[in-house]
């Protein structure tokens, strides 16, 4: 054979080898500077590549980052991120039972999605992919809603039209979830633009993994959001695996993903994704610096999905299977709980209580989801619908079908 | 002879032309260490090496056009799009650049490159692991289209395109995968073991591009499919006792037209069935060649059975499939005296 000398990107840990994540480059908490919120691009590059941290290994948090936030939000923040991973553990049983076709957790990267929706404002529009479920809890949107469309019944926000998870609201101003990846980052700026042409102070933000952010429409993001200055806070989740692909497939071996900001003229910040005081923090400036006209910040947020791809996806045949564990930045609601118990703001009997509650609520929410309907039984959405929405009117052609449809049916 | 699921057929015709052929290598997410979120190429990277059969960035648009250019400058690149429904940000690649590349450099420049996806609904994939798109790539000049519906032909077809110097955009119905599929989602599954077409010679073989497969031979009216539909067909024709003949024509570009004209002027009725939605689809083609060719022969209008000229729903995957009841419609449409 002969010797390619085709670099090829070395996983780090395959199964059975031992986990190792001394590829990372960590910064210690509290070390990273905080430029002022107006600070030049050029003046700000090692943002980029040292890593943003508040919360030290004691549960402390400490330096220039901290967000001073009073503990009843910290207190939120942390009901927020339990009762997303609750209702993860809830759905992901749910779909192994063959009540729903298909299931994403979000396990390990809770802080992500609720710090950053926290930090914002609640008229922000946000653009996220299929692992943000903390959006929608943090945003409010009642978890009969989410169940509703991941059941395709009849009260399903999204009329059976889409695969579980690809949520919506428009009330809630979360953007449809589209089954493609990458799409809704340029899509975010257009919205960003929008606001600015139109003189409003609404942001756009969006995320999607970083394995997504190999594709085009992710540089075409970076390219309007730094020529128009778009008020948009980009995310990349740098939860280490696409699928069964390490990080350095998607160009992470040779550089932060948060340096092709800089590259693209846009602040780029890279924070540790686990810690939510920190997430906030670079959140809230970069949102600070959206709304005064410092223009776009692409966050890297790293972290680590602790569970599989999705239901249809099995990691003990490409990642060492106790990787998670060893991850070593920890898991972000064990460390807002230790912070928060060192501040005498909450108490191990506080957390059971909470986490029962949760139980309860999300027990209680599917109770009243399946009423609806499942795809299996009860209620059954109407089949007429599936010929509405393809265009405002429908042209003949569909209603045509739509008859002959009905026909079929009973003919069975 | 052995007996082979899709999934294990198109594997070992990867596997004897990375063999055969030092210039032909994998590309794709996920397909290497991984092999593939279907698993049709496993444990190819392990025996042909990291630089052959290479783990790639998620970016369509990217393996199209490294693999042009790497089939420009020797290789042979076999590249998977994880699903059809994911070819889109390749498909300026595919259309402007691999489908024209010969033509406008008058021979000079070719891009010997296939692009393996699966394609096809029924396994609740929603609206983005279901689509059929085959119809785009035929209306493109320079790209040969190619879907098979059953091991045998699979693992032929796939060693004729890759050996292709032209580029081929080769389909896989992932819900064949595993077994034939009549449509009925409520019956058993069916494994491939069951099947005369499971039986796969594990050598080097080929089935030629353009060269349909006549199912069943029959004399009272002509279905003319490819992919799922056409055990959909066998099906409905059946339930309705009818001396149908079947024609599978597992290649689109290069068609077979002979085969259809010929079986069309015998039976003087034709269905065209296909997964995709009807409007635009490859069957107007079908419709439109067969009127040409056929009309002094046809005893009633030609009917088609498509799917529905909507997005592929996932709580309606079965009111939207062309099933068995769709295709009788058509079938019983065709066969009204003239
Ligand atoms: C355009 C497109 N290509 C491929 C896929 C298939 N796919 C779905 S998710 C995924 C991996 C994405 O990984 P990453 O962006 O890192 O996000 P994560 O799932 O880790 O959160 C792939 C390849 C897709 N959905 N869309």
């Amino acid at each position: 054979m002969v010797r390619s000398r085709l670099h090829l990107p070395r996983s780090p840990a395959r199964p059975g080898e031992a986990p190792d994540f001394s590829y990372l480059e960590l910064s210690p908490a509290g070390a990273v500077a905080r430029p002022q919120v107006g600070a030049r691009v050029r003046d700000i590059g090692p943002l980029a590549v040292e890593l943003v941290r508040v919360l030290d290994d004691a549960g402390d948090a400490v330096g220039p980052w901290n967000p001073h936030l009073d503990a009843a939000e910290l207190q939120i923040g942390l009901r927020h991120m339990l009762l997303t991973r609750i209702f993860d553990e809830r759905m992901q049983r749910n779909q192994r039972a063959g009540k729903i076709t298909f299931y994403v957790r979000s396990l390990g990267e809770e802080a992500v999605s609720v710090a950053q929706c926290m930090a914002l404002s609640p008229r922000d529009m946000l653009f996220p992919s299929y692992r943000n479920q903390g959006l929608q809890i943090a945003r409010g949107i009642p978890l009969v809603n989410l169940m509703c469309q991941l059941l395709s019944n009849t009260r399903d926000p999204c009329k059976g039209r889409q695969l579980p998870a690809m949520y919506h609201s428009a009330a809630g101003h979360l953007f449809s979830i589209s089954g493609n990846v990458a799409t809704q980052f340029p899509q975010a700026v257009g919205w960003a633009m929008a606001a600015a042409i139109k003189g409003e102070d609404h942001l756009a933000a969006s995320w999607l993994g970083e394995g997504s952010s190999a594709e085009a429409d992710f540089h075409y993001a970076l390219l309007f959001a730094a020529v128009y200055q778009a008020p948009v806070i980009l995310n990349v989740v740098n939860n280490q695996w696409a699928i069964s692909t390490f990080q350095g497939y998607a160009g992470g071996e040779q550089r932060s993903f948060a340096a092709r900001g800089p590259g693209y003229g846009i602040a780029g910040v890279r924070v540790d994704g686990n810690d939510f005081l920190a997430v906030h923090a670079v959140t809230q400036w970069a949102a600070e610096r959206a709304r005064t006209g410092g223009g776009p910040t692409l966050i890297e947020l790293v972290t680590y999905r602790a569970a599989a791809h999705s239901t249809s996806d099995d990691p003990s045949r490409y990642r060492a299977k106790d990787d998670a564990e060893h991850w070593p930045l920890g898991d972000p609601i064990e460390r807002l709980k230790r912070h928060l118990i060192r501040l005498g703001e909450w108490s191990e009997e506080r957390h059971h209580a909470l986490s029962a509650e949760l139980d309860e609520l999300v027990a209680a929410s599917w109770r009243e989801a399946v009423a609806y309907g499942t795809l299996n039984d009860g209620p059954k959405l109407d089949t007429d619908l599936m010929f509405e929405d393809v265009f405002k009117e429908m042209p003949a052609n569909l209603q045509l079908q739509r008859a002959m449809m009905r026909a079929e049916k009973s003919s069975r | 002879m052995a007996q082979m699921n899709m999934v294990q057929a198109l594997n070992s015709a990867m596997d004897i032309m990375l063999g055969r052929d030092p210039s032909v290598v994998l590309m794709g997410e996920d397909i290497g260490y991984f092999g593939g979120v279907f698993r049709t190429t496993e444990g190819l990277q392990r025996k042909y090496g990291e630089h052959r059969v290479l783990d790639t960035p998620i970016a369509e648009g990217g393996i199209v056009g490294a693999a042009i250019g790497m089939a420009v400058n020797g290789l042979r690149p076999v590249a998977e799009i994880q699903f059809a429904d994911y070819i889109y940000p390749g498909f300026d690649q595919i259309v402007s650049e691999l489908a024209r590349l010969r033509y406008r450099s008058a021979g000079d420049f070719t891009a010997p490159v296939t692009i393996r996806t699966p394609c096809g609904g029924g396994i609740r994939g929603g609206q983005t692991h279901s689509q059929s798109p085959e119809a785009m790539f035929t209306h493109v000049s320079g790209l040969k289209v190619v879907m098979p519906s059953n091991p045998h032909d699979a693992k032929g077809l796939l060693i004729t395109a890759i050996e292709d110097d032209d580029p081929v955009i080769f389909f896989e119905p992932k819900r064949l995968y595993n077994g034939p599929f009549d449509g009925d989602p409520n019956k058993p599954a069916v494994p491939w073991s069951t099947h005369p077409k499971g039986e796969v010679p594990e050598g080097h073989y080929t089935v030629p591009l353009g060269r349909a497969d006549i199912v069943r031979a029959g004399a009272q009216l002509s279905i003319i499919t490819y992919g799922t539909m056409v055990y959909v067909a066998q099906a409905a024709a059946a339930a309705l006792e009818l001396d149908a003949e079947i024609i599978d024509l597992r290649s689109l570009v290069p068609l077979d037209v002979d085969a259809i004209c010929s079986s069309v002027k015998k039976t003087g009725r034709c269905v065209v069935a296909h997964e995709a939605t009807r409007l635009s689809g490859f069957g107007a083609e079908i419709a439109a060649i067969v009127q040409e060719e056929c009309f002094w022969h046809l005893e009633a209008p030609i009917q088609r059975a498509a799917g529905w000229d909507t997005p592929y729903p996932h709580a309606f995957e079965w009111e939207y499939f062309p099933g068995q009841a769709r295709l009788a419609a058509a079938i019983r449409a065709a066969m009204e005296p003239a």
